[in-house]
């Protein structure tokens, strides 16, 4: 019995990831943002996403990896969470995929530990990789200094 | 099975409600222990629970509710007299319903707990009546043979009435011998209705009745605050969308649009109200607690205490009766603990041995007063006085110049406590602080005053909703923020020129003059840590007032002020203190919404605030220690004279024509009175007919002088400035109403004498030229 699961992808600087896409509530083009100070650095601002406020959290702050081009706008892509909707910012959105969630391996220990954290396990495509997000813990608010 | 979710969450929200009520009961029943109807209603209470807990198969707390029943019943036919140990056992039998009521909504069962003991000791109470002794020992099995009650002719299972159709699945709590006696259970009614008949009070509508109380006649409906909230939220949603709408008709010329959004403008205003309207709670259901709280508390304290609610049906928004709640709580504690004394030293000073705890509640200005008064001790100055100095709250010298409504507030301090013995109950230094801070969290304010042996009234200011809230957009860095309008003082430009001074710096931290006080400084933008811009030449000064202090916030730009919808910070953002939450603008971008409390903080504001109020008040002192007063200066016949400028409430004109003359006084029409005029060149004896010869047209400039509620008019001839004058330097005369000359403003100037001036006006003929 195989367990069909539906992957919402995205790229984070060239890395494949991919996030239940169960838990994607809409997948957005650069929206204004509304920067707040003193705030922890992977938040980068506050979006109105039709009157409601969402968080948004750049992934690419939040992997630990270099920022991204100015030049180039971020996609968010909005996720269901306890607290609300949270917007998180990637490079590229990805097509939707279902994969067998058995398939599913855990990440080898040589990952960086904060990627390893926020992810769950790795599926094998094709041609590349695919990092399945572990949503609440990538969500989960960092202390602020 | 759905519907019997249903069911039994109907069963817990009534159930809670009635034991808030019972809670009450009981002790109004302490005070007035015979009092069948409420003994009636307290017995009817537990029985509902305890029937409808045994059709719904929670066998705990039917046992637990049948024993308390059985004592109740005695209680009300008067076999048994209730007495504050009993009170005490079915108050914890309550708090045990209470406990088994949260573990169903909870886990869905009313849990392992047998509460034995408890079961006993109602069971004790109940053999105290005698005969029926063994019967109620019996009770204390855990599963309760239904026929027993109704062998003490009191009604049993009675919801059978209300829920005909599930009765099949309590059927195997029900024992055997209910069977024997009615085979099918709709028969059981009429054996039922037979001693309801007999029952002293009309029974009829006890259980059915409440069902139909609900869903009948009755105007309300229960609604789930979930939805309310929903509701209240659309319509934050509308309120901006409104305002975006009267942005965008305001630029166009299409009187069409323009009179649909006005329309649309008022119901959005009226359905504001409305809807705000339906999460409005009186006050009396976060009051309905503490006649408990204090009758617990009482007790453990040796103490007596009577509770006294006035305004109950006082309204305030749900968020913000959340809010008080605790601090309420912990006010009316501490007011029992602290503040009402013991009976024998209550009765030594001369009051009734029973203190009286008054709760009032009234709406004022757009604001909820709650006052908490009690006819205690009040505050102690001295113990406060020595406690703070102890505690290093406050230095000697503080103390002693401080009033005793000051030291009164010290007890807002912050790990401040006066209770000699630290009890249980308060008295742990955390304490009034929490209070005063969690009331200032939603924008209120708490005062006291206090009469030391009189007692002492706690006043709580708060505002009625927090939902949606008008505010001063102000922008830096090119971001815009709010600043709630309720912490708005004034706005100020601050410009260095040569009148001002702009902003100066003591030591490191910048201030402003603002008439003559010190107004601290702080950049928003660094608060924000922001590109900040501290040389421009003129600031924008938002003056806010944060606790007890004010301090002037620079910012890059003013706008206008603006209703916001206040929306929450998610959870990302905790632990910043200078956001208060946010909120969408009329085109649509995000704003965040300052706290001025945590702005105050981090600009290092408030913590020191004692310490600052101490120095300012210093600086007082020793400016009248030098002798240093701003006065007034003016020309009286050619002469340059002083006068206090705090003895001056007005300068006014009168062209001459308005002089009348009253009982041989010169006279002006002032306000609807009678103001006397007296000449000020000739009270200092100077000849003044010459310093008027030119000057019949000119209109008189006259000093208005106000004393002990008689007012005089001092005519000069001119008025010249207002200045700082020291006097350290003076030159002592022995002219009448001229007790020495200084050097004010570079020139010799002579400082009059106001008091004897007044006096001789009153005393005696007043030399009085014409003017």
């Amino acid at each position: 019995m195989s367990t069909e699961q539906m992957y919402a992808t995205f790229y984070v600087e060239d890395i494949f990831f991919g996030v239940n896409a169960l838990m994607v509530q809409e997948v957005l083009r650069s929206q204004p943002m509304t920067p707040v100070p003193l705030a922890p650095p992977e938040v980068t601002g506050l979006i109105n996403l039709r009157g409601q406020i969402v968080t948004a959290l750049d992934m690419r702050r939040r992997l630990h990896l270099p920022d991204r081009d100015a030049s180039k706008p971020p996609t968010n892509v909005v996720v269901y969470t306890d607290d609300g909707p949270v917007s998180l910012l990637v490079d590229e959105i990805g097509d939707v995929l279902v994969l067998n969630g058995d398939d599913m391996e855990s990440l080898p220990e040589t990952v960086d530990r904060v990627q390893r954290d926020l992810v769950v396990g790795v599926h094998k495509l094709d041609r590349q990789l695919m990092l399945v997000i572990d949503l609440d813990k990538t969500v989960r608010p960092t202390l602020v200094g | 099975m759905e519907d019997m979710d249903e069911v039994v969450q109907e069963f817990l929200v009534e159930s809670r409600e009635n034991l808030d009520r019972l809670d009450r009961e009981f002790v109004e029943l302490e005070n007035d222990p015979t009092s069948r109807p409420l003994l009636a209603s307290i017995f009817r209470t537990i029985h509902t629970i305890k029937g409808t807990a045994g059709f719904l198969g929670f066998d705990k707390l039917q046992s637990v509710t049948h024993v308390g029943e059985n004592l109740l019943s005695l209680l009300r036919d008067g076999s048994l007299g209730v007495t504050s140990d009993r009170t005490s056992t079915l108050l914890r039998m309550v708090d045990a319903i209470r406990a088994m009521l949260d573990l169903i909504s909870d886990h869905g069962t009313d849990g392992d707990e047998p509460y034995l003991e408890l079961i006993e000791e109602l069971t004790e109470h109940c053999q105290g009546a005698g005969k029926r002794g063994s019967a109620y020992a019996e009770a204390a099995a855990p599963v309760v043979p239904v026929v027993e009650a109704l062998a003490d002719h009191e009604p049993a299972v009675v919801p059978v009435n209300a829920h005909p159709v599930p009765v099949a699945e309590p059927a195997p709590v029900v024992p055997a011998p209910v069977a024997e006696a009615t085979p099918v259970v709709p028969v059981a009614e009429p054996t039922l209705m037979a001693p309801r008949a007999d029952a002293d009070h009309p029974k009829a509508n006890e259980h059915p009745g409440e069902q139909v109380r609900s869903g009948g006649g009755d105007t309300s409906i229960r609604v789930d605050v979930k939805l309310l909230d929903q509701l209240m939220n659309l319509v934050g949603e509308l309120v901006l969308a409104r305002n975006q709408i009267l942005q965008f008709s305001g630029q166009q010329e299409d009187p069409a649009l323009a009179a649909t959004s006005q329309q649309l403008n008022l119901i959005t205003t009226e359905l504001q109200e409305g809807v705000m309207k339906t999460r409005m709670q009186p006050i009396g259901s976060v009051w309905s607690k503490f006649p408990r709280v204090v009758r617990d508390l009482a007790v453990s304290c040796g103490k007596k205490v009577r509770i006294e609610m006035e305004g109950e049906e006082t309204e305030l928004d749900r968020t913000i009766l959340e809010a008080i709640k605790d601090p309420l709580t912990h006010v009316v504690r501490n007011s029992v603990d602290h503040g009402i004394e013991e009976p024998q030293r209550r009765l030594e000073a001369g009051k009734p041995a029973e203190g009286t705890l008054r709760l009032r509640a009234y709406h004022d200005g757009g604001q909820v007063v709650i006052e908490i008064s009690d006819d205690g001790g009040g505050v102690n100055c001295d113990k406060v006085r020595r406690k703070a100095i102890d505690r290093g709250i406050i230095t000697q010298q503080q103390a002693a110049k401080m009033t005793e409504r000051e030291v009164a507030h010290l007890i807002f301090e912050p790990g401040f406590s006066t209770a000699e013995k630290v009890s249980n109950i308060s008295g742990r230094g955390v304490g009034m602080d929490v209070v005063k801070t969690n009331v200032e969290k939603i924008g209120g304010s708490v005062d006291v005053q206090s009469v030391q042996g009189r007692g002492m009234t706690l006043t709580v200011k708060i505002p009625l909703t927090l939902a949606i809230i008008p505010a001063l957009i102000v922008s830096v860095d090119g971001h815009r923020y709010a600043i709630p309008q309720v912490n708005l003082v004034e706005l100020i430009r601050v410009e260095r020129t040569e009148t001002s001074r702009g902003i100066e710096f003591v030591g490191d931290a910048p201030v402003f003059r603002l008439r003559g006080r010190l107004l601290p400084i702080v950049w928003l933008a660094e608060i924000l840590g922001l590109p900040s811009h501290r040389e421009t030449a003129a600031q924008n000064v938002v003056v806010i007032q944060a606790d007890d202090r004010q301090f002037g916030l620079v910012v890059d730009r003013i706008s206008d002020t603006e209703e916001i919808v206040v929306k929450p910070l998610g959870p990302h953002f905790k632990g910043i203190e200078a956001f208060a939450g946010t909120t969408i603008m009329g085109d649509g971008t995000v704003a965040l919404i300052l706290d001025v409390l945590g702005i105050a903080r981090q600009g290092a504001l408030v913590s020191e605030e004692r310490h600052r109020r101490g120095t300012e008040e210093e600086e007082v002192h020793e400016r009248r220690d030098r002798d240093s007063q701003t006065v007034l200066v003016c020309m009286a016949a050619g002469q340059r004279v002083a006068i206090p400028l705090a003895l001056v409430s007005r300068l006014e004109e009168f062209p001459r024509n308005m002089i009348e003359k009253a009982a041989g006084k010169e006279v002006v029409q002032y306000r609807g009175r009678l103001l006397q005029l007296v000449s000020l060149a000739s009270f200092l004896g100077l000849y003044a007919d010459h310093g008027y010869s030119d000057g019949h047209e000119r209109a008189l400039q006259v000093l208005v002088y106000n004393e002990n509620d008689r007012t005089f008019g001092l005519v000069v001839d001119e008025i010249v400035d207002v200045m700082d004058a020291d006097f350290s330097a003076v030159e002592h005369s022995d002219r009448p109403g001229v007790p020495f000359s200084a050097v004010i403003g570079r020139r010799v100037t002579d400082l009059v004498d106001v008091d004897t001036l007044i006096r001789s006006t009153i005393d005696g003929p007043m030399a009085m030229s014409s003017f």
